[in-house]
């Protein structure tokens, strides 16, 4: 495959280079963005799972009230890794996955710019797993202060709460470096003719993405450092005694945190976007005006982190500021929903799985993005900061938002990844399944916010009692069902289904289907060239 | 696996073989970890792990590097290749400068906002007798300390780096004109130079806590002065490291006036480094 | 096996419950709450329609959205012979779909500016209160009166591990709470002792978070005589959740009446700090001083958390040593320690004192007397 042949490395090349190897070690060394692609796809899931089980032990803790299953430390800490596994270990990279399959494919690459360094970005991820999930097993409990790590409670917390520091600067230097690897890939492998105004847009949205992460992952770097001096070293950046301040960290956080969410959404935005027009036959509508908007959205991001920090007392005019910065998010978002629709008017639309889930998360994304919008008003936040309102705020933004985007990528391209086509019927139940429950859990955590439910409580008052108990039995029902979504994928996976064509899908217009199914090894090898 | 070429000639992409060295940097990046969280939280195997972890940290990055130069003195990368160099090289010199981004707006937060805030009337019923000023160790530690002026051990060191910055792009120069000699030289001073600053830093800090009574411990003043200077120094090292690698480089006879990224690349850190000392100069020491 | 199997079978009824739940009538449904508490201060008030308002808004725009998508999923079907046309821009829409969208913001933006600035505006009060949030209570000053106390959960163990069946104010009941006269404008400084709380109050639409070492402020005037209960809102260790915020809200003429009990209270409870103790007497009140107020970080047997770096008390060198370092310390706090000058002289001397004797101590000099606290403050 390689014209590079060993001789030709000379010294200082290790033996191993003889050959590809295989089982286990072809995993652990490869340079290849399938594999590596393939690798973050299963440890996101893996992580989903083990979130997942963490969200279940919540939900059976709040089933009724009193305290029941957990206490209330380890129900702190079930949050707090709740929230840091799932937007860590199974969100972020899930979507790192994808761009390494895809990003290649759909700009004409034979694979990504530093493909050796792209096999440490993802093996990074396991050993900070292993710290996350190690820090509830150590001496002094688990983090208990919540996925925010706020201080000075993060400063009382035990050993865990190193752990997750670690754990968390390692996440980081996973980031950035798949993050260089992803823009030096679209910036300087594009085929010939594949101008940046042609790509297609899931390319855009990681770009943009891209350039997010590595503006943001270093200032959270640098906040959880700040917390590991002010833990261990006498530094006073968050105590008052020493002229520091607790909410300084709040604004380094934020300062992550928002563009962070954003990191989140704005791959799956792509994924929407390659899939919509395909199913709808017709292509995207207003290509130039949703890329403009990615950027938008990404510029915005950066001054509106204030709107997480309405109740902690900030000056009106800071607080008018920040209000009018995040309302104005609702316009290029906006901008996006309506390009969407408009792309499938007048279509020749079909309903096969991906679509679905496409159709799902434009449904509940937006309305997760009207939570938002009153979320950002803020004398209607401080009713609602830090009550359920805002647990169901963003579960509808990153589960039905997200996740439901990545569901609908993995039906769409498993074919091409695979070779074998999905099963549709179950396709279809685990859509509709996954609708129902996801409703049935999180549409009820509106009225308990409103009605003023605090979040983070393993215990509440009577009158929370009812929506609790159903907001629990759709978890457990919405967790089953990601058990379809497995058994669909492992037969793909086993080749039980139909042999997918090259172009299963007769809407589709990009580069990775003009390849066979499954797509080889090694693709692209010599560029092709767009007209 | 890239377009077909003939021995000697760089392909349009260069994928590397499968390589075993990120696995060993991520397992020796997990026994640092653990070695870390173990020795500040008093368990006796901690330092010793943190110390293997280091010592496979070191040889990864020997053998990785060692391969990528390898590569490169074999003339395996294309012009495109390096064109992705330099890519990745701005990104990631644009992450370090928002690591630093961080630090400085916590000074700026500190100084501007919750230092004054804590001496102001609202806070009288909390810190009656505080008066906000800068430097400080806030209300409530009473530790008095000296603070580092700008004049002085600063000051030489501002001029230090500086002209680090010159014999580098002088050495730069004759790397272009193919002066090899000139470029030794120019390249060893700079990083005598670093080298240099870097004893002078540490004589500072030596100062401080002996004669000064300024510590990590002393308030916010103490943690962003040796915060901020400390990973500035810690930069410092590692940029003079990699110029040392060049140089090392140099006298083995790689880089030719065409083919020279890497010592661009260290010489971009470098300009980085003394960018952000000029920031510390004023911001930290002067202001 | 029984009990086993009696517990599965009450999980399967409450499971059914709840599951009914989600299907029955009306009826059933207007019981659930799905808004915001009745607001009781004009604050609250405007946050009520101002939600509401937005809410209908984003109601009208997610019909209209979600109209014309299901209007063109079901007209536009390839299942349906639809052809797809092949447009893919058209600059005039996308101005317009960028422009209406702002305008309608305007008009959210421009109420929203106006509650911003009236629940900013803290001047005029008729009364200040200063509260503190501690783990897990609150504390209460009427500044300039010379009266303040705790207020704690007052839920019974029992019913909370499932013992004893669950009052109505399950969670949401204090000891002491908060008094205030109606209509009265009452300003809140709001400070902590250790962690962040978040002084929450939903009837008043009061939310503060009060930050250690930093005083905050925000306001309320009740119009209506009442209790209204809240909670803390800010993830603050492991009984956040335990932590409600009640306040009482009285006529003018009971609260005159309740202030002027306070105060005549607060004098017999304000021992005189000169009063020379005997040591038995001081243990047994620092007993209660300690299970209050230490033992959450040191443990009510004093062997503290070393996970956590709290030390053990046991044998400690500090309490062993001279008094004076020991006064010190626990008045001013160190570190993670927070600082107890809000205790007087005669539950510090106590809590000293039985710290100096408690587990097996035996310090060379056991009884410290209030006055000794006294000494140590002014310095
Ligand atoms: C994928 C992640 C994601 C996304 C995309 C968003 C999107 C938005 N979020 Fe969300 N948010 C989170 C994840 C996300 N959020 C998380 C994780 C938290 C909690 C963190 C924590 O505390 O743990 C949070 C919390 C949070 C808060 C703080 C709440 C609190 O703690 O008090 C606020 C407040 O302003 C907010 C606002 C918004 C807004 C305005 C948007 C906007 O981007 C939404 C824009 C979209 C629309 C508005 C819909 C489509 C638009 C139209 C159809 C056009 C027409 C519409 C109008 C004119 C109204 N979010
Ligand atoms: C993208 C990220 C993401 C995702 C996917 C989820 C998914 C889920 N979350 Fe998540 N959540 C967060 C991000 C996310 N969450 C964050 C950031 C917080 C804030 C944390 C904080 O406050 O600090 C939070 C907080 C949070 C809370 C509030 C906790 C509190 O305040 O104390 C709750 C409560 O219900 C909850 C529930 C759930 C549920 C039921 C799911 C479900 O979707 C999970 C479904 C998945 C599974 C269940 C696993 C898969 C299935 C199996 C393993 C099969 C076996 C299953 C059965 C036997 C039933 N989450
Ligand atoms: C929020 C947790 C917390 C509470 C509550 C608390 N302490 Fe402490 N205490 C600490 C910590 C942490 C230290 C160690 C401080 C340091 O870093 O030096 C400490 C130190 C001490 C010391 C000095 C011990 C030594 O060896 O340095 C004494 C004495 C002490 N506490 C007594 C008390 C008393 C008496 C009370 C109650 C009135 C109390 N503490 C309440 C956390 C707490
Ligand atoms: Cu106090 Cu939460
Ligand atoms: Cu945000």
């Amino acid at each position: 495959m390689s014209t590079v042949t060993p001789d030709q490395l000379g010294h200082g090349h290790d033996d191993h280079a003889h050959g590809h190897p295989t089982g286990i070690m072809r995993w652990v060394t490869t340079t290849n963005h399938k594999d590596i692609g393939t690798m973050y796809l299963w440890f996101s899931f893996t992580m989903f799972l083990v979130g997942g089980c963490m969200a279940l032990t919540i939900r059976a803790e709040l089933f009724e009230p009193g305290l029941q299953i957990v206490n209330p430390e380890f129900f702190n800490s079930m949050t707090t890794l709740h929230g840091l596994i799932m937007v860590f270990g199974a969100i972020m990279p899930a979507a790192v996955g994808f761009a390494n399959w895809m990003i290649p494919m759909l700009i004409g690459a034979p694979d990504m710019a530093f493909a050796r360094m792209n096999n440490w970005s993802f093996w990074l991820l396991p050993p900070a797993a292993i710290l996350l999930v190690t820090s509830l097993f150590v001496p002094g409990g688990g983090p208990s202060a919540g996925w925010t790590m706020y201080p000075p409670l993060t400063i009382q917390n035990g050993m865990g709460m190193d752990l997750t520091i670690f754990a968390i600067h390692i996440m980081g230097a996973s980031s950035i470096m798949g993050s260089i690897n992803i823009i030096t890939t679209i910036l300087n492998l594009r085929a010939p003719g594949m101008t940046l105004m042609k790509m297609p847009l899931f390319c855009w949205a990681w770009l943009i993405t891209a350039y997010l992460l590595i503006a943001v992952m270093p200032v959270l770097a640098g906040a959880v450092t700040m917390l590991l001096t002010d833990r261990h070293f006498g530094t006073s950046f968050f105590n008052a005694a020493g002229g520091g301040d607790p909410v300084l960290f709040q604004h380094v956080f934020w300062f992550f945190g928002h563009p962070e969410v954003y990191i989140i959404i704005l791959p799956a935005f792509g994924i929407i976007s390659e899939i919509l027009p395909a199913f709808s036959r017709k292509p995207l509508f207003g290509y130039a005006s949703m890329v403009y908007a990615l950027a938008g959205i990404a510029i915005l991001s950066f001054i509106v982190w204030a709107h997480h920090m309405f109740t902690t007392g900030l000056p009106t005019a800071g607080l008018l500021f920040f209000m009018y910065a995040t309302m104005l998010i609702a316009v290029p978002t906006g901008v996006k929903v309506f390009n969407w629709l408009a792309t499938m008017w007048r279509g020749s639309i079909t309903f096969e799985t991906p679509m679905l889930f496409c159709l799902g998360f434009l449904f509940l994304f937006t309305l997760g993005g009207f939570t938002g919008l009153v979320l950002s008003i803020m004398p209607v936040d401080i009713q609602l900061q830090d009550t359920y309102y805002v647990v169901a705020h963003f579960h509808y933004v990153m589960v039905a938002g997200s996740l439901f985007a990545f569901f609908a990528g993995v039906y769409y391209w498993i074919p091409k990844w695979t070779g074998t086509m999905y099963d549709e019927r179950l396709g279809k139940i685990h859509f509709w399944s996954s609708l129902i429950s996801f409703n049935v859990t999180f549409f009820p955590m509106h009225f308990l916010g409103l009605a003023g439910m605090p979040r983070r409580i393993p215990d509440y008052a009577q009158q929370f009692a009812d929506w609790n108990m159903v907001a629990s039995i759709g978890a457990f029902w919405f967790g089953l069902s990601q058990l379809i979504f497995l058994y669909a994928v492992l037969k793909c996976i086993f080749h039980k289904g139909e042999k997918a064509p090259a172009k299963p899908w007769d809407g589709a217009t990009t580069l990775e289907w003009t390849v066979p199914s499954p797509a080889p090894y090694h693709t692209f090898e010599t560029p092709p060239v767009i007209k | 696996m890239s377009s077909a070429t003939t021995p000697g000639t760089a392909p349009a992409y260069y994928i590397p073989q499968p390589s075993h060295w990120p696995i060993l940097g991520s397992f020796a990046l997990l026994m640092m970890a653990m070695g870390t969280v173990a020795w500040i939280n008093s368990i006796a195997f901690g330092p010793w792990l943190l110390l293997a972890g280091f010592c496979v940290l070191l040889v990864m990055l020997f053998g990785w590097f060692g391969t990528v130069i390898g590569e490169s003195e074999h003339r395996m990368y294309s012009k495109r290749v390096d064109m992705s160099f330099r890519w990745s090289m701005s990104w990631f010199i644009f992450s370090e400068v928002m690591f630093f981004a961080a630090f400085f707006g916590a000074l700026f937060y500190i100084r501007n906002l919750s230092v004054p805030d804590l001496g102001s009337l609202g806070s009288k019923i909390l810190w009656p007798d505080y008066a906000s000023a800068w430097p400080t160790e806030g209300p409530y530690l009473n530790s008095p300390f000296t603070p580092m002026g700008a004049i002085g051990i600063p000051l030489i060191n501002t001029l230090i780096l500086l002209s680090s910055g010159v014999t580098l792009t002088i050495a730069h120069h004759a790397l272009k004109a193919g002066n090899r000699g000139s470029l030794k030289l120019w390249l060893f001073l700079t990083i005598l130079l670093g080298f240099t600053f870097l004893c002078f830093q540490a004589y500072e800090y030596h100062h401080a806590y002996t004669e000064y009574n300024l510590k990590l411990t002393s308030g916010v003043y103490g943690s962003t002065f040796f915060m901020l200077t400390g990973f500035h120094g810690l930069h410092v090292t590692i940029g003079a490291i990699m110029l040392t690698v060049m140089l090392v480089r140099i006298f083995k006879g790689h880089f030719d006036a065409e083919h020279h990224f890497g010592f661009e690349a260290a010489a971009w850190y470098w300009h980085f480094v003394d960018v952000v000392w000029l920031l510390l100069f004023v911001l930290v020491y002067w202001l | 096996m029984i009990r086993i199997r009696r517990g599965i079978g009450a999980l399967g009824r409450k499971v059914l419950t709840g599951a009914a739940l989600c299907a029955t009538s009306a009826a059933a449904w207007a019981d659930r709450p799905w808004n915001f508490q009745t607001p009781v201060t004009p604050i609250a008030q405007q946050q009520y329609d101002l939600h509401l308002y937005i809410f209908w808004i984003c109601v009208v725009i997610f019909v209209g959205v979600f109209g014309v998508m299901f209007y063109s999923l079901f007209k536009h079907r390839r299942s349906v012979g639809h052809q797809a046309a092949q447009f893919h821009e058209n600059t005039v829409v996308e101005v317009v779909w960028t422009v209406i969208p702002f305008l309608i913001l305007l008009f959210i933006a421009y109420p929203a500016t106006k509650t911003i600035l009236a629940l900013k505006d803290t001047t005029a009060p008729d009364m200040t209160v200063k509260v503190t949030g501690y783990q897990w209570k609150w504390n209460y000053e009427y500044l300039g009166e010379g009266v303040s106390y705790y207020s704690e959960l007052a839920t019974p163990l029992a019913q909370i591990m499932g013992q004893a069946p669950k009052d109505e104010h399950y969670l949401l009941e204090v000891d002491h709470p908060l008094v205030v006269p109606v209509n009265a404008k009452v300003r809140v400084l709001l400070t902590a002792g250790d962690v962040i709380h978040s002084w929450w109050v939903p009837a008043f639409g009061v939310k503060q978070d009060a930050i250690p070492g930093f005083v905050r402020d925000t306001w309320f005037k009740a119009e209506k005589v009442g209790i209204y209960r809240g909670q803390c809102a800010e993830l603050c260790g492991k009984e956040h959740g335990f932590m409600p915020v009640v306040v009482e809200v009285k006529s003018k003429e009971d609260y005159d009446k309740w202030m002027g009990e306070q105060k005549k209270l607060a004098a017999a409870a304000a021992d005189d700090p000169n009063k020379v103790w005997d040591q038995a007497a001081l243990v047994a009140r620092g007993e209660k001083v300690f299970n209050a107020n230490c033992a959450a970080c040191h443990q009510a047997a004093g062997t503290g958390n070393p996970a956590a770096k709290i030390p053990a008390l046991v044998g400690d060198p500090v309490v062993m040593g001279p008094p004076n370092d020991q006064i010190h310390v626990v008045l001013n706090g160190r570190n993670a320690m927070p600082s107890w000058k809000s205790l007087s002289d005669t539950d510090l001397a106590a809590v000293i004192t039985y710290t100096r004797n408690a587990w097996g101590n035996k310090a060379s000099a056991g009884l410290v007397q209030p006055a000794q606290v006294l000494a140590e403050r002014g310095k």
